[in-house]
């Protein structure tokens, strides 16, 4: 068996089966990105969650915590921290007081650093954890706590 | 005493060598994360976890490309059969790269990240912020100028000299590195989009072309080693990198359950990435079944280590342990908890830490000047570096593995209202974090054991 297959064999599944299933990637990721649109409401995103995105970029908050699932693991998840924390009444005052307290200084706690933001900054990082609470993420994470 | 088939493959010897020096403040960051994770204030707010993160994560991904290029052109001009195009353009790339990779990692620890941020234009073509990419976009753009004279650079060496299949895997799996690098240059507003495409730099790296170039090293340092049959060895090199990219391809899948995109990619990406360990088990077979074939005794039974190593290790922590959470109904309980990071660390290391150590260790022999192989006790000691590192990175996949199970039990599985919170469920996990630090603690005396085979001389010389 071993002789009939031979490297020219090989060679072809390679590059044959590489290209159609790379091809097959493309088709479906172009159907991904016309379907998008019903599950990101891109429509919502606004000048303020704009900045906001910048903002959580800027301070590499990524860097401890993760944004569905994806990112570090040593603070907690935050794709739905605004229904944690509050929701429509009680989110955005939260937030503001939490952010304005940090450090905590506890001994031995896991610091999160003060980033020093306007209360527009504030507002706006805010306004970009709303939008991104409202997408639909197959339904992830499974509950509140993230 | 010159040992080198092809005078300009020297050019290796510097990437290597600059790869250990980021390997060692890899390690010594993860170290101080660990500790991060059971005494948070540590070092006050010194180094934010932010920071060292960002710090031992792109040591890592550097470090990894420098063995790779190290690794490149040391095998292409030996396998083309010709010497290499520019040895100045190599050691030119070299000082931009290794320049440019320390003032970032300076500009990480020195100046507040949004600062930097704000300093290098990242408000004019916003790239920053976003996990692994987290370079200035400026350096961003300086990798792939580097990316371009070094493609360059070994695209020439090959059309004028022989091309094997190595060297056209090898090219594939560089010219894929490059190439799926330019999405990283696009960070749309929308986060749902960024997303998506921000895995076509990470997982089309990784569980893609990486494994490209991975093989095509092992198949190299294997003909050299065993002196098995090259048709032989090129042939299932073919086999085994066409299940990875078949598989790996749509095997980005995985990654977009939770995304928001079509329900379908639950199916996609679980069945074809249940089928990823497929190629990495191949490896293994194809890794012990060429040295049990081997027609020559080669003295460097180091490199025999490595590379069987490397291919078990990979299989385990690539494929095993990639398994374990591939699956959506599971991925939906353990996506983004410990378990993912038990994975990382032992896929990472398995497949990319330990091959680049193969190819050093049959390479930097020759590129020193001692011979085919090191004297017997520097051999000794190179392999007590490999089973101290190998152990120790083995007990910090299952201690974070446990802190996983632990954290998916107590935080994920219950309803909401049950369900500990993120940072309750952390307390609960210190025994864990505390003995991973310690397996830590043992593959970093494997390190140094492993950098001080490199000062061991033997009696003649010495």
């Amino acid at each position: 068996m071993s002789e009939r297959f031979t490297k020219g064999m090989a060679r072809n599944i390679y590059y044959g089966g590489s290209v159609f299933f790379f091809l097959i990637f493309l088709a479906l990721t172009f159907h991904t990105t016309k379907e998008m649109p019903k599950r990101d409401h891109r429509q919502n995103i606004t000048e303020s969650v704009a900045r906001g995105k910048a903002l959580w970029e800027d301070n590499n908050c990524v860097g401890c915590h993760s944004l569905i699932g994806e990112g570090a693991y040593f603070a907690p998840e935050l794709v739905n921290v605004y229904n944690r924390r509050g929701g429509e009444e009680g989110f955005k005052a939260f937030f503001s007081g939490w952010m304005k307290a940090q450090p905590l200084n506890i001994p031995g706690r896991r610091q999160m650093p003060n980033f020093h933001l306007s209360d527009q900054e504030i507002d706006d990082l805010a306004e970009f954890l709303k939008w991104a609470s409202e997408m639909d993420t197959n339904n992830w994470p499974p509950n509140i706590e993230g | 005493m010159n040992t080198l088939k092809y005078q300009s493959q020297a050019v290796a010897k510097p990437y290597f060598v600059f790869a250990m020096v980021l390997f060692v403040g890899q390690i010594l960051f993860g170290l101080l994360m660990g500790l991060q994770y059971v005494v948070g204030d540590i070092v006050g707010g010194l180094i934010p976890f932010n920071v060292a993160r960002m710090v031992h994560t792109n040591l890592l991904i550097v470090w990894l490309l420098f063995g790779f290029m190290g690794a490149a052109y040391y095998l292409v001009p030996e396998e083309a059969e010709t010497e290499l195009h520019s040895p100045k353009l190599a050691m030119v790339l070299f000082w931009i790269f290794a320049g440019a990779g320390v003032l970032t990692i300076l500009g990480y620890l020195f100046v507040p990240y949004a600062t930097l941020a704000h300093i290098t234009g990242n408000d004019y073509f916003p790239t920053m912020g976003r996990e692994f990419l987290e370079q200035p976009t400026i350096i961003k753009i300086g990798i792939v100028v580097v990316a371009l004279g070094f493609l360059y650079n070994l695209g020439m060496t090959i059309l004028k000299g022989r091309k094997t299949a190595i060297n056209m895997v090898m090219m594939t799996g560089l010219i894929g590195l490059a190439v799926f690098f330019l999405f990283a240059f696009y960070n749309p507003t929308n986060l749902a989009l960024d997303k998506y495409f921000w895995w076509f730099v990470v997982h089309l790296w990784v569980e893609g072309v990486w494994e490209l170039i991975m093989g095509a090293i092992l198949a190299f340092v294997l003909i050299k080693i065993t002196g098995v049959d090259r048709e032989v060895i090129e042939k299932w090199l073919y086999v085994i990198i066409a299940m990875a990219l078949i598989s790996g391809i749509l095997g980005t899948g995985h990654h977009f359950y939770w995304l928001m995109v079509p329900e379908y990619w639950q199916w996609v990406g679980s069945i074809f990435s249940a089928i990823e360990p497929l190629p990495f088990f191949a490896m293994v077979l194809y890794a012990f079944n060429m040295v049990n074939r081997r027609r020559r005794e080669h003295p460097n039974k180091a490199a025999t280590l490595w590379a069987l190593g490397t291919s078990v290790m990979a299989f385990l922590g690539a494929g095993v342990w990639g398994f374990l959470h591939t699956l959506a109904p599971v991925n939906y309980f353990t996506h983004g908890s410990q378990i993912t990071a038990a994975h990382g660390h032992m896929a990472f290391y398995g497949a990319y830490a330990m091959i680049v150590m193969t190819i050093m260790s049959y390479a930097m022999p020759k590129l020193r000047g001692i011979g085919e192989a090191n004297c017997n006790k520097a051999q000794v000691t190179e392999m007590w570096g490999f089973w101290l590192m190998t152990v120790g990175m083995v007990f910090i996949t299952l201690f974070l593995t446990g802190a996983g199970i632990l954290q998916v039990w107590l935080q994920r599985i219950p309803e909401s209202g049950e369900a500990l919170s993120f940072m309750a469920t952390q307390d609960k996990l210190a025994i864990f974090y505390w003995l991973r630090e310690i397996a830590g603690v043992v593959f970093l005396i494997g390190l140094i054991a492993y950098l001080a085979s490199f000062f061991v001389k033997s009696k003649q010389t010495a």
